[in-house]
This record gives structure tokens, C-alpha cells and sequence, in this order.
């Protein structure tokens, strides 16, 4: 078996890394989206759906402009537009933001398919790639470190957003609406117009993570695009216990778990596909699990947020 | 508690009483049916609002919004044929919307209808195959219940992880329906698989004398009879026994179940019992009247559409039965609006998700119609 295709167990580390560079991107902007919303004291749950109008955007915008980064814009407008209205929706008094997600999921998702019917067929600029496997003979290895520029935008996001939520004002006063909607009520700011804000800037980083999807890997809109990327938002974060920087290494693992299937199918074993798919939702549920008490909250969790209380 | 001043407030029993205020005839006077009154025209008044917004939508597509309408209507409701297939859609959402809407009694939001569904649906495949000689009603009883008992199981796992664990109910739900869908999958185009069936991976068949067949004269199966009856068993379970006003108390207000010293973790399961057991039900029921066969075309997403109709029917189970049958006619209508106008099949869906975020919108309005306190 080693050597059948090639390379041998080396084309699995290569695929599962290579795999994990492509699949990670639109795991890390939703999921640094979601830590935006969640930091100020809302959940999205229907991340899902903003991602998935943001990939039809995408694509719609991109194949009718030509141009795959005015795609990127207009997905990211797009999934702002729906970060709005469940924040619209949110600002009522007695409204469940969880339940509101999930009513956005199915909205959006909905929408997506409805709008983006059209667009089924014809293929749009897709955004180019960058080749840092150039130093390689190996087209395995030159394959696998085909970088997309928005995973290293989105690294950067994710520094920036770090540093951002713990050194600016604006972090601050993010984090004071997450953690006390009463001190932020008491110093005179509008908690619904924070987390109004922080919502819509979660949905525009997610509708840039369904841009990636559509633009970029696997390149294309259909109404299978999506794998639940979105909907895993949520947990990513938890994973990343609300911490930007964390939320890129929590992405890369996950999409190497992702391509943990894939991976082990190009070297002929497909026992088990289904389940090694299911590894990211296993190993959050585990972790959920494990770090889970009913004494005291998630560490590093808002204290604001519904899932912590 | 008594203080002297008391004696000072005390009426005087020998002045004739003065006449008592006449007491407006209002609503308040009797909450339990103002709040029921209430969420319904709430429910209603969302309803209208979407199909407002939703003929603008289409009006924006260049549709005219009256006869799309009209389409709605005829496609779920028209004909006799449309009725039958907006019963039959809405049979296994009744089922999923409890899934929802019984946890939500004490106070959980489970998502995982889905998850429960589909795994109860192959449950009863396997049971099926392992009585495959046993005779038609007695099979079907057997296979009925491996789908409760793995729904049941599946969401009860749910709730003991919120009990013991503090594992949010809502996230762990929602993993666990990946996570059944992969299970699902895994062993339909695998360990379980029908080779013979090339087109798609498909279950082994179920005996064919333990189907679920129609009612007499109606093209729809007995699985809505299930499912209807499930709903009243369980309304006045909820709301006339001890556990189901136990469920309330939890939900309300869980400082006082504790300190009323009811069983918490108990009455959490159980919730998640019945309701993963409905869900688990609807799959089961599919899998035997529908499909005949576990296989992709059991994962449509019926688990979600439950969630809205437990919103849209305020968790009541009485509730459910009408919204699931309007719901279950929007879907229905969705192959006449595309042959008739040439609109995606996502039509229905947008329409679905106006309709829930309209409810969700709506809660904002609880309580100051009638004068009664928020129930949910």
C-alpha cells in the first residue's frame, strides 16, 4: 500500500496539510467573526446561513463584475446586511438570539438558494493562488502549499483582532457590552448599537469565509457548497475560548480533521469516509464535554452570552 | 408578619361594604386563555407580516405577488391531491417540532430533531431486518419502536450532558445531528447497504409486510394519526399531571423547582425522552409508509423545519398540529410555484425563514396585548 501512489504515507501528511490550508480558511472567518459577535455579548447561530449568501454573492458578484475581489466585497456586504438584521431582530426586548440564529440559518440559506439559482451554471474569475511550494519538484508538495491570499489576510485578521480587542478603545468597549451590559449602560454607551456593530462585522467576515468557498475552494456555487462550515462557527469559538489567535489554530486543526477523509481516500482507504468527516464535530463535542461544568461557566466565555449562563 | 399597624388597615365590619369596583371584563381576567389567545393572534399577525414581505420579495422578481398567493393556496390546500401531500409533509414535522417544543417545556432549546430523525429512521431498518419473519403488524410495532428508543435515547444523551455536565443543550444538539448524519451514512453505504440499489447508497428494504400503509380512502398514511394523537397525549399530559406542571415550574424558573425540591435531572431527561423519542418516531414512520428503505432522501431537513413550528406554535403540542399542517402546505405548494412560474425550489424556504424570524420578531409584543405575563 506505501507505495502505490507515489509518495506513499508522505501524500497523506501532504494532503491532510495541504487540505488543512484550504479547508481552514472559511473556518477561520467565521469562526473570528463569531468571537466579534459573541465578545459583545450575542450569539449568531446562523452563521450558516450568512455564509452561504455570502458565497452566492460572491460568485454573483464575481462573475457578473469579472473581478473575484469585487466578489469578496459583496459577499462580505452581503453577510453584513444579515448580521444586521439578526441584530435588528435582537434589539426587541424578550427576543432569544439563539433562536433568531437559527431562524437566520434557514432565512439565509433559503435566500441564498433562491437568488443564486441562476448562477448554477457559469463559472466567475476565481481568486488566484499564491505558489510558496515553489521551491519543490514534488507537484504534491507544490499542490499542497497553494496558499489563497485570504487565509494570509486572515491570519493577519486575526493578530489584528487580537491586539485590537485587548489595546483599543474600540476592543474595550466591545469587550465591557460581552462582559456588563450595565457598565456599558452606565458610562453612556448604547449596548444594541455594539453589538449591533460587532454583529454586522461577524457577518461580513463570515460572508468573506462563503466567498472563499465559492471563489476560491472548491470554486463554484451549488446548493451543496457548504458542509456545515458555518454552523461549526460557534463551536470553533468555544474551542478557542473566545481568543482570535486561538481561533486560527482551532481552524487549522479542524480543517485538517476535515481533510483527514480526503486524504486517506487518495491513498485507497475509504473505510470509514463518513466517519472520519465527522471527526471536527467528535472532537468538539469532547472538548465541550471536558471543559464543561455545571459549577461555573466556560473559561474565557462573555459574560453576557445566553450559552453561558 | 403581622405588625400593629395592621389593626389600623383592618376594615371597619360594621359600615355596610362599599360597592366593590366593577371589574372590567377584560382578557386578563382569565390568563390562561388571554396568553392562548394571545400567542395566537401574535402567531397569526407574524404569519401575515412574512406573506407581506414575501410578496414583495417576489413582486421584486418580477412576479405578481397575488397570484403567487393563489399558487401558495392551491398547492397545500386547493385540491384534494395538494391536501394529501400537505398532510403527508406535515405528518413527520408534527413529530420533529416536539422535539423541540417538549424540551422547551423545562427550559431547553434542542435543535437536534434532525439528528434523532434520521438515526430513528434506520433504527427501523435494522429492527425490521432482525424480526424479518415475524408478521406484518408485530414487525412494524417492533421497528416502531427501535426508532423511539434511539431518538429517545440520542436527545436524552442531550439532556444529561446539560445536567451533569453543563454542555449547552442547544450547541451539543446541534454537533450531535452532524454527527448522526455521518453515523447515517457511514453504515447506508456500507455495513448496511443494499448493493443492488446502484442509483444512490440505500438501506437493506424493509419487509414490505410491515409498511405503514394509507387511511381508507385518503392517499395519506396512518403515521399523521400517530403523530396527531402523540400531540394531544402530550398537551394534556403537559398540562394537567404533575410532571407536566413539574416541566412548567423547571422551565419557568429553575431556583424555584429546585427549591420546591423537584427532580430536575429527571424531569430534563424525560423532556428530552419524549421529545428525541417523537423525532426518532417521524424517521421510523418514514422509513415504513415512505421510503421502505433508509437513504439520503431521509435527510431533507425536516428536523429544522420542526424547530420553526414549535417556535411558530409557542411550544404548545396542541399548537403543533395546526402549524405543522400550514407549514407542511408551504412546502407543498413549492412544486406548483416552480412549475407555474418557473421559481426555485427555495421559494418555500425563504418564505419559512420570513415566517420564523416574523415569530421571533413578534415575542417583542408578548405580554402587552392582553396584560399577562411573558410564558416563553
Amino acid at each position: 500500500m506505501t507505495d502505490a501512489h507515489g509518495i506513499g504515507w508522505l501524500g497523506i501528511v501532504l494532503a491532510i496539510v495541504g487540505g488543512a490550508l484550504r479547508v481552514s480558511t472559511p473556518y477561520l472567518y467565521v469562526s473570528l467573526g463569531e468571537v466579534l459577535t459573541e465578545k459583545s455579548g450575542r450569539v449568531n447561530l446562523g452563521l450558516e446561513g450568512v455564509l452561504l449568501m455570502g458565497a452566492m454573492s460572491g460568485f454573483a458578484a464575481g462573475s457578473l463584475t469579472g473581478s473575484p475581489w469585487l466578489g469578496v466585497l459583496a459577499a462580505g456586504v452581503a453577510g453584513g446586511l444579515l448580521g444586521l438584521l439578526h441584530a435588528a431582530i435582537c434589539n426587541l426586548p424578550h427576543v432569544n438570539d439563539i433562536a433568531v440564529g437559527i431562524a437566520l440559518f434557514l432565512f439565509g440559506m433559503g435566500l441564498a438558494f433562491y437568488l443564486g439559482k441562476p448562477f448554477i451554471a457559469p463559472r466567475a474569475a476565481m481568486l488566484p493562488a499564491l505558489p510558496f511550494g515553489f521551491w519543490s519538484s514534488e507537484p504534491a508538495v507544490r499542490a499542497a502549499l497553494e496558499i489563497s491570499p485570504l487565509f494570509l489576510i486572515g491570519i493577519v485578521l486575526a493578530i489584528v483582532l487580537r491586539w485590537a480587542l485587548a489595546n483599543t478603545r474600540w476592543g474595550l468597549l466591545l469587550r465591557m457590552a460581552g462582559e456588563s451590559a450595565d457598565a456599558a449602560r452606565a458610562l453612556g454607551y448604547s449596548v444594541n448599537t455594539i453589538r449591533t456593530l460587532a454583529t454586522m462585522c461577524g457577518g461580513f467576515l463570515g460572508g468573506i469565509g462563503g466567498a472563499f468557498l465559492s471563489l476560491y475552494y472548491p470554486g463554484n456555487w451549488n446548493e451543496a457548497l457548504s458542509s456545515g462550515q458555518g454552523l461549526m462557527a460557534i463551536a470553533l469559538v468555544i474551542f478557542a475560548r473566545w481568543n482570535p489567535l486561538r481561533c486560527l489554530y482551532a481552524s487549522l486543526l479542524f480543517g485538517g480533521a476535515s481533510a483527514l477523509g480526503p486524504a486517506l481516500q487518495t491513498v485507497g482507504i475509504t473505510a470509514g469516509y463518513y466517519l472520519w468527516s465527522a471527526a471536527p464535530y467528535v472532537l468538539t463535542l469532547a472538548l465541550l464535554i471536558y471543559s464543561s461544568s455545571t459549577r461555573h461557566t466556560l473559561a474565557g466565555a462573555p459574560s453576557e452570552l445566553s450559552i453561558s449562563r | 408578619m403581622r405588625s400593629p399597624s395592621d389593626a389600623v388597615d383592618r376594615p371597619d365590619l360594621t359600615q355596610p361594604p362599599a360597592a366593590a369596583p366593577r371589574r372590567r371584563l377584560s382578557l386578563a381576567a382569565l390568563p390562561a386563555y388571554a396568553a392562548a389567545v394571545e400567542s395566537a393572534c401574535l402567531s397569526l399577525g407574524a404569519i401575515a407580516v412574512a406573506l407581506l414581505l414575501f410578496g414583495v420579495f417576489v413582486a421584486l422578481g418580477g412576479h405578481d405577488p397575488i397570484a403567487v398567493y393563489k399558487a401558495l393556496y392551491v398547492g397545500g390546500f386547493g385540491t384534494r391531491f395538494s391536501i394529501e401531500g400537505t398532510l403527508t409533509q406535515a405528518s413527520p414535522i408534527i413529530l420533529t417540532a416536539l422535539c423541540t417544543a417538549v424540551p422547551a417545556r423545562v427550559g431547553l432549546l434542542v435543535i437536534g430533531g434532525e439528528g434523532a430523525l434520521v438515526l430513528g429512521g434506520l433504527a427501523a431498518v435494522l429492527c425490521a431486518t432482525a424480526v424479518a419473519a415475524a408478521p406484518g403488524p408485530i414487525g412494524a410495532l417492533v421497528a416502531l419502536l427501535g426508532g423511539v428508543c434511539v431518538g429517545a435515547l440520542w436527545i436524552a444523551a442531550v439532556g444529561a450532558l446539560k445536567h451533569w455536565r453543563g454542555v449547552n443543550e442547544t450547541i451539543s444538539s446541534l454537533l450531535l445531528n452532524y454527527i448522526a448524519i455521518a453515523i447515517f451514512n457511514h453504515l447506508i453505504s456500507g455495513p448496511v447497504r443494499d448493493f443492488s440499489q446502484t442509483l444512490k447508497a440505500t438501506s437493506w428494504t424493509v419487509p414490505p409486510a410491515f409498511g405503514i400503509g394509507s387511511m381508507p380512502g385518503w392517499s395519506v398514511h396512518w403515521g399523521l394519526v400517530v403523530g396527531v394523537s402523540l400531540c394531544l397525549v402530550l398537551f394534556v399530559v403537559l398540562r394537567y399531571t404533575t410532571v407536566g406542571f413539574s416541566m412548567d415550574i423547571l422551565g419557568g424558573n429553575r431556583r424555584a423547582a429546585q427549591v420546591a425540591g423537584l427532580p430536575i435531572g429527571r424531569l430534563l431527561i424525560l423532556a428530552c425522552v419524549i421529545g428525541g423519542g417523537a423525532a426518532g418516531l417521524a424517521g421510523a414512520i418514514e422509513v415504513l409508509a415512505v421510503h421502505g428503505a433508509a437513504s439520503e432522501s431521509l435527510i431533507v431537513g425536516f428536523g429544522y423545519t420542526g424547530i420553526l413550528v414549535a417556535f411558530l406554535a409557542r411550544q404548545n403540542p396542541l399548537a403543533v398540529i395546526p402549524v405543522a399542517v400550514l407549514v407542511g402546505g408551504i412546502s407543498a405548494s413549492g412544486g406548483l410555484l416552480q412549475r407555474r412560474f418557473g421559481m426555485p425550489d427555495a421559494t418555500t424556504q425563504v418564505l419559512q425563514g420570513l415566517i420564523f424570524l416574523c415569530v421571533l420578531a413578534s415575542n417583542a409584543f408578548a405580554g402587552r396585548i392582553a396584560g399577562v405575563s411573558r410564558s416563553t
